[in-house]
Formats: structure tokens, C-alpha cells, sequence
């Protein structure tokens, strides 16, 4: 099992008294990009921030076979995991470049420098603002830039929050498209939350459906979209 | 013509002593939106720190800088056991601390040094650069407004250059999103509380240094009042506006005074808050305040 980088087994978790999760099973293996589908209300966001330690949870998450249930988001991230969080997480008074540098903060080596100017290469607009504040930057700009951001921290595994959401349909697909790339070129795992069922399958090769705080269904990309009863129900494609 | 160039110096000088202590109330201001009520109460016990020592035979200048540290100690304590355990969106509480350690503080060091005025030591060269007629630009105005201008360049770099500073201006920003980018944001927080604290004592200092003022631990009621008015006029959030906003209110007290007759010393106060009120009408985010416009 050592291909597994991300495993969580009876997730549970919630805001306060009010449970969101009843008892999660899913796993990420190195290099493979994973899709949480579903609707409204369905727990994806929270599953993601359970991950991450901004909730409190119970069950268990192992990462690279450690336990990381209940630590702090600041250590987690240390670990290697970095979360791009529903409405793109920038910070709106700092410049581009802050944001970018600030993606590295936990980083110590001396590869920082380099790695913004490859960022500036695969989004050259990021480049032309760089001294702007990032919150006049556009919705597209500033989910490429929390993009960006996040795998500044060179991370193993990047969680992805709806980063459709509020963008235009070609920005989306544009961004989809960078996020195969990116996998494909620096091997980095992604579990990405999604509501947008059939452009996230089009990248990812497996797939969860989640309803209700529970795993409805579960299967390869390919067979999630031709399984008539899921589609119908779940994925309205 | 004089009489109004001594207002203006008169203004110059204590406003630049409410730019430090309006600089203090910022630092904790940007990273929790909180107005931190005993940021005098700390300076006025770190001018009192920095008199004990003079008064023990530390130099003037090297006593203020260890009662900077001190006070920066006192305050990183203060954060970790009384602001830290309570929620930082929840201001009420927080409030409610900060308004109970300004009591407190107060009380503890008129228990420690009664409330008999005290002369401070002279910081700067006594005597005036020019003399106008009556009108003197004396060494004090002109130091005060020189370490003003010191203080905010060297917090200018640090925020803008450091490691500490990038954490420190990205829990301003979002402090969830910090989190999420491994920024430890308790111990950031906590030193933005030093950092005030070590500005305030300084403020404090140079505020009594000046020969016409005394140190007692009510002194800086008056003067947290003024500060607040000139980190709102500033922009709350601008280290530079605060400068500002400092010399703003100093000159409306000192011009105020002087020139309208219905206004009395007594009322200085209160014109210095009419003139708040008036700025804040206009344009809500202060002079250089980020109005927080956002695109989505």
C-alpha cells in the first residue's frame, strides 16, 4: 500500500454540535488526481477542511502512512500537504509577488526565487500584476494565483476547493487543463472537489460521489460517466 | 505670525509623540482588527521601566532601550496568557481584556510609584535650532519628529523584508489563508503585540522626555485618546498614515487653541475628535486606510 499518500478510513467530522461527515473511506495514491463530486450541501468542502486540520474530526487520515487527524493546519502543511480553499484564499492586500512568496513561507531552501519565475512563465498575467494588490486581481487571475500559491509550498498533495466556481466556462477548462499538466509534469498527487462532474472527471482517473455526508458511489472517471443510474442521479450529465 | 509659527511647532512636537503611540494601536489594529484600550496603560509602564533605570544609573537612551525590550517581554506575556485562549473574530471579550488590563496596569504601577509626577530625564539635546522672535523650534520638536520618522521606516522594513514581516502582514490579510500557507499565526500575532508594546514605550518616553511634562501613571489618557483619533484619521491600518494623523490632531489641538476663542484648553479634546468625526464623514477608510474593495 505504500503507493497511498492519502487515506482517511471512518471520517467524521462537523462544525461545532452538527455533524457534516458520517464516516468517510477514501483514499489518494501518489501521482493520481482524485475528484470529490457532488451537490450542495453534500460535505465536500468540509471533507476538505477535516483534511487539513481546520475542523475538528474523528477517524482516522493518514498521510504517507502518518496519522495527521486532529494536528494543526500549520503543521500539516509542513508535511506537504497545501489546500487551495472555496474562494480562492488569496491575500487581497498583498501583492502578487507576496502572495507567491508567502505560498513558499515554510519552505528553507534557496529555490524560491526560481520557482516564481516559473510560475511566471505558465501565467505570464501573474507576471505584468505582480506588484499589484492581489484583490484587484480578476476571479480567473486570482484562482491561478491561489493555484500558484499553493504549489509554491511544493507540496505532495494539493487539495482543490471548487476552483470552478464563479469563473467563466473557458477559464475553467483552461484551468483544468494547467492542473493535468501540472500532475503530469511534477508528479504532484490532487484530490479535487468539484461540482463541475464532467469536466473534473475529464482530468481526474478516479472519482467519489458524495451525498449527504456519505460515499455514494465510487469508481474510475470512465466508469462513473457511463454508469446511467449515477450519472442520472449524481452527476447531471 | 510668531505666535502662529510656535503654535505650529508646538503642534509638530506633540503630534509626533501621538503618531508613535497611534503606530502601536496600529500594529495590533492590522493584525486583529482590535483596538487594544491598554496600549498607553503598557507605554506609560514602560516609561516607568525606563525611569527606574536611569534612576539606577543606566544611561537615558540605553535605559529606554531596555525598557523597550522589557516592555515587548511583558507584552508577547501578556498575548500568550490573557488575548490568545479566546477566539480572535470574537471582539467583545477581547475588548473587554484589554479595557480590564488598562485598569490594572494603572492601579499596579501607582501602587508601585504613587502618583506624584515625576521629572524624566531629557532624550534630546535641550535648547532651540532656530528662534523666530518668540516663535522656537527647539531640538526636542525636531529630534521627536526625526526618531518618528526612524521608527516608521524601520517597521516599514521590517514588514516589507523579513520572514516575520511577510507572516505578520498575511494574518492582516487572512488569517485563514495563513494558516493553510503554515504561518503559525499565534506567535505572529504575539509579535505584533511585542513590537507595539516596544513603539508604544518609546512614544511614551519621548512624550515625557519633553522638560514641560512629568511621568505619572495617569499620563497617557489624555494621549491614548489623541493617538486613537490619529490612527482613525491615518487609516487604522497605514503604519505612514499614522504620522500623519499625528501631526494633524497636534496641530488642530495647538492651532485650535490658540486661535478660537469659544474653544478653551479644556476643550481640546473634543476638537480634536470633532475634527475625527468630520474626516471620518468624508472618507470613512481615514486618509490612507484600505478601503477594502475586493473583486470576486
Amino acid at each position: 500500500m505504500s503507493d497511498v499518500i492519502l487515506e482517511a478510513t471512518g471520517l467524521k467530522g462537523g462544525y461545532g454540535p452538527i455533524p457534516v461527515l458520517h464516516g468517510l473511506d477514501f483514499e489518494v495514491r501518489r501521482g493520481e488526481i482524485v475528484v470529490i463530486l457532488g451537490a450542495n450541501g453534500a460535505g465536500k468542502t468540509t471533507t476538505l477542511r477535516a483534511i487539513c486540520g481546520m475542523i475538528s474530526t474523528s477517524g482516522s487520515v493518514k498521510f504517507e502512512g502518518q496519522e495527521i487527524i486532529n494536528k494543526k493546519p500549520a503543521d500539516i502543511v509542513r508535511l506537504g500537504i497545501a489546500h487551495v480553499p472555496q474562494g480562492r484564499g488569496t491575500f487581497p492586500e498583498l501583492s502578487v509577488e507576496d502572495n507567491l512568496k508567502i505560498g513558499a513561507f515554510t519552505r528553507k531552501d534557496k529555490d524560491v526565487a526560481a520557482d516564481m519565475e516559473q510560475w511566471y512563465e505558465v501565467y505570464p498575467v501573474l507576471k505584468e500584476r505582480r506588484h499589484q494588490r492581489a484583490g484587484s486581481l480578476s476571479g480567473g487571475e486570482q484562482q491561478m494565483l491561489a493555484v500558484a500559491r499553493a504549489l509554491m509550498s511544493k507540496p505532495k498533495l494539493l487539495l482543490l476547493d471548487e476552483p470552478s466556481l464563479g469563473l467563466a466556462p473557458m477559464i475553467v477548462a483552461d484551468l483544468f487543463r494547467r492542473f493535468g499538466e501540472i500532475n503530469a509534469e511534477t508528479g504532484t498527487s490532487m484530490l479535487v472537489v468539484e461540482q463541475n462532474a464532467q469536466l473534473a472527471l475529464g482530468v481526474a482517473g478516479r472519482g467519489y460521489v458524495l451525498e449527504s455526508g456519505e460515499i455514494a458511489a465510487s469508481g474510475t472517471s470512465d466508469s462513473l460517466m457511463n454508469d446511467d443510474v449515477i450519472r442520472k442521479a449524481y452527476l447531471g450529465i | 505670525m510668531e505666535l502662529f509659527l510656535a503654535r505650529i511647532f508646538d503642534g509638530f512636537a506633540s503630534g509626533s509623540t501621538y503618531a508613535l503611540i497611534a503606530l502601536a494601536l496600529v500594529l495590533i489594529y492590522k493584525a486583529t482588527t482590535l483596538i487594544n484600550f491598554a496600549q498607553g496603560e503598557l507605554a506609560m509602564l514602560g516609561a516607568f521601566l525606563a525611569l527606574e533605570l536611569w534612576s539606577h544609573g543606566v544611561p537615558v537612551w540605553f535605559a529606554v532601550i531596555l525598557a523597550m525590550v522589557l516592555s515587548a517581554l511583558l507584552a508577547a506575556g501578556i498575548e500568550r496568557t490573557l488575548i490568545r485562549p479566546f477566539d480572535p473574530k470574537d471582539h467583545l471579550p477581547l475588548v473587554i481584556i484589554t479595557l480590564g488590563l488598562f485598569l490594572g496596569i494603572n492601579a499596579i504601577a501607582g501602587i508601585v510609584w504613587r502618583f506624584d509626577p515625576r521629572a524624566f530625564p531629557q532624550m534630546f539635546p535641550s535648547g532651540n535650532v532656530i528662534a523666530i522672535g518668540a516663535a522656537t523650534l527647539s531640538w526636542y520638536t525636531v529630534c521627536t519628529f526625526l526618531t518618528v520618522l526612524a521608527v516608521l521606516y524601520g517597521l516599514t522594513q521590517l514588514l516589507n523584508r523579513t520572514k516575520i514581516g511577510l507572516a505578520f502582514r498575511g494574518v492582516s490579510s487572512n488569517l485563514e489563508s495563513s494558516e493553510l500557507v503554515g504561518i503559525r499565526v499565534g506567535p505572529t500575532l504575539q509579535f505584533g503585540w511585542a513590537l507595539a508594546a516596544a513603539v508604544g514605550t518609546l512614544g511614551a518616553a519621548i512624550y515625557v522626555a519633553d522638560p514641560l511634562r512629568q511621568l505619572e501613571p495617569s499620563v497617557m489618557g489624555r494621549v491614548l485618546i489623541f493617538a486613537s483619533a490619529a490612527a482613525a484619521l491615518g487609516g487604522l491600518d497605514s503604519l505612514w498614515g499614522t504620522l500623519i494623523g499625528g501631526i494633524s490632531i497636534g496641530l488642530v489641538q495647538s492651532v485650535v487653541v490658540q486661535y478660537v476663542p469659544f474653544i478653551p484648553n479644556e476643550l481640546s479634546l473634543a476638537a480634536a475628535v470633532i475634527v475625527l468625526m468630520v474626516v471620518l464623514l468624508v472618507k470613512p477608510s481615514g486618509f490612507f486606510g484600505t478601503a477594502r474593495v475586493e473583486r470576486v
